[in-house]
């Protein structure tokens, strides 16, 4: 079964969903969705590395990407610049870094566009093995650090006045966030990995009522993505990644219409037409 | 019970320095268990900082702070702000820290006056409640060190009241210390065993009175709210409820007995 082609991109993608949704949530609350960025394109870098060492692709754009959310906790210490502009020079230098290393590497024939925008054809064994097995890895850590890092994220003096020690579980969801993008990188491509991380995430705020639940929800919206976005993917030979992001955004887009609120609205109105009727007749 | 003396927070000679100045400096203090400490001074006099300092939200630049081994703190930071795509209700923003038994929920809600919100999201509260809830999270596990940055900010006239009356019933049942900044300098007069006086580093400290008749507080607050504070000897006839409304003569005899330990075993 795992020979056909689509089954194994219909597995690894919903492996990377269940993992992104969680971690997207966590991406929407601390508005880290330019870091999310970031990351990603420096994952190009890592692409060009490994095809020069000829080490695994995921492995290196993982080291690459926890490398610069390193650098990054470094800058922020040292160079006088907002978080915003020293993420866009982290940001756009690694990619563009990352393109000329590629430009230069003549003797490998490299699908340039498979790497940006994802490419379900190239989906191996290997990887679905990489993405189940690094996404239960990300899910478990996050599982343990998921009640500290969430008081950091409300409140990192609390957090700290309180005894949690938050710098810790800030340090473990940055390499947390490297991996899912090593293992991400496949399916959605580098340039809309944030994508992924995001819009299930907000496509679930609206339905939660915990942060857990968003968590949940976010997971389960990201899975449904993935499915339809193949499947469509497959039905109008659309390139994989930008088909499962445009999927999540017209869940998102359906949430956002305010369809079941309108209904809630109905339903009060004819309760509280029944007690007056009542009242009427007697 | 610990010692009633031990020092739950010292600083000695502590500083702050950030960008080319120091944000405090020379700051000699302690809380002890069972006493309320309030920090006072003007605008920018570093008291936030100082509290922070106690407590290690920042690292000291110099000098030296030390806590009591495995103190436990509930900390009502000055500001807060709470991203709205957060999906949180108030309930689960009381065991945000740490796990802590339906019991107790109830009991924080109930001593804040804020009960009826238990299911609330967060992002609907008025700022009133939301600073009842601060206080409600910070004392729900029982620390031994509670600290107060402003508590009762946005919160209405009775209901501050109340909430200053909470805050001594606090630590009269928990036997906590309590690191408090208020600007209420009436309140603080009234409610406090020992206020620090601050403006960039300690100008005086001690006794309420004792500060009070001090030539530096006078300085610093000028000599008519010295006065007015020296005469101001605060008595109450009566008590309020959180919603304002005075309470009747068995209820009151009966707020007076009951405590926050007491009421442990009602709820």
């Amino acid at each position: 079964m795992l020979d056909d082609f689509f089954i194994r991109a219909l597995l690894g993608g919903i492996g990377v969903a269940a993992v992104a949704g969680p971690l997207g949530c966590f991406i929407v609350w601390r508005r880290l969705a330019y870091f999310g960025d970031t990351l990603s394109h420096s994952a190009l870098l890592g692409v060009a590395l490994a095809l020069l060492l000829e080490v695994n692709i995921s492995l290196a754009v993982f080291i690459i990407s926890a490398s610069v959310s390193l650098t990054l906790l470094l800058l922020q210490r040292m160079a006088p610049l907002s978080s915003d502009a020293l993420l866009g020079l982290l940001s756009h230098s690694a990619l563009a870094i990352g393109l000329i290393a590629l430009a230069f590497m003549t003797w490998v024939r490299v699908d340039l566009m498979g790497f940006l925008f994802g490419d379900i054809l190239a989906i191996n064994r290997l990887d679905l093995l990489t993405i189940w097995i690094g996404g239960a890895l990300v899910l478990i850590v996050l599982w343990r650090i998921w009640h500290p890092f969430f008081a950091s994220t409300v409140s990192l003096e609390i957090s700290r006045a309180e005894g949690l020690k938050p710098e810790r579980s800030e340090m473990i969801f940055m390499i947390l966030m490297s991996l899912v993008i090593a293992i991400s990188m496949k399916i959605v491509g580098v340039l809309l990995i944030t994508a992924l991380l995001i819009i299930p995430a907000a496509t679930a705020r609206k339905y939660s009522t915990s942060p857990e639940q968003m968590a949940v929800l976010a997971g389960l919206t990201g899975l449904a993505s993935v499915v339809i976005g193949l499947f469509g993917s497959l039905e109008w030979d659309t390139p994989s990644g930008p088909s499962i992001v445009v999927a999540a955004l017209v869940l998102f887009i359906l949430s956002i219409i305010p369809g079941p609120r309108l209904k809630s609205k109905l339903r009060i109105k004819s309760d509280s037409k029944d007690p007056l009727k009542s009242e009427v007749k007697t | 019970m610990l010692n009633r003396d031990a020092k739950l927070v010292e600083l000695e000679h502590a500083g702050i320095y950030r960008s080319g100045r120091w944000l405090v400096q020379d700051v000699t203090m302690d809380v002890k268990s069972g006493e309320i400490v309030t920090l006072i001074g003007p605008n920018g006099a570093g008291k936030t900082t100082t509290a922070k300092m106690a407590i290690g939200v920042i690292d000291i630049d110099a000098g030296r702070a030390q806590r009591q081994q495995n103190l436990t703190v509930g900390y009502v930071p000055q500001k807060i702000s709470i991203d709205w795509t957060l999906p949180l209700n108030v309930e689960r923003f009381l065991h945000l820290t740490h796990h802590c038994s339906e019991n107790d929920i109830k009991l924080a809600l109930k001593v804040t006056g804020i009960s009826h919100l238990a299911k609330a999201q967060i992002m609907n509260l008025s700022g009133g409640e939301f600073q009842r809830l601060l206080i409600a999270r910070a004392i729900v596990k029982r620390p031994r060190l509670l600290v107060l940055d402003e508590p009762v900010r946005g919160v209405d006239y009775t209901g501050e009241m109340a909430l200053y009356k909470l805050i001594e019933t606090i630590r009269n049942d928990l036997n906590c210390g309590i690191l408090l900044i208020s600007h209420d300098l009436h309140v603080v007069m009234s409610t406090t065993d020992r206020v620090i006086c601050l403006n960039g580093h300690v100008c005086c400290s001690g006794t309420p009175k004792n500060v009070t008749a001090s030539s530096e507080f006078k300085s610093l607050f000028g000599q008519r709210i010295a006065s007015s504070l020296a005469l101001y000897d605060h008595k109450h006839d009566h008590k309020h409820g959180l919603n304002g409304s005075v309470e009747d003569q068995d209820n009151r005899s009966k707020q007076r007995n009951s405590s926050y330990e007491v009421d442990t075993q009602d709820a």
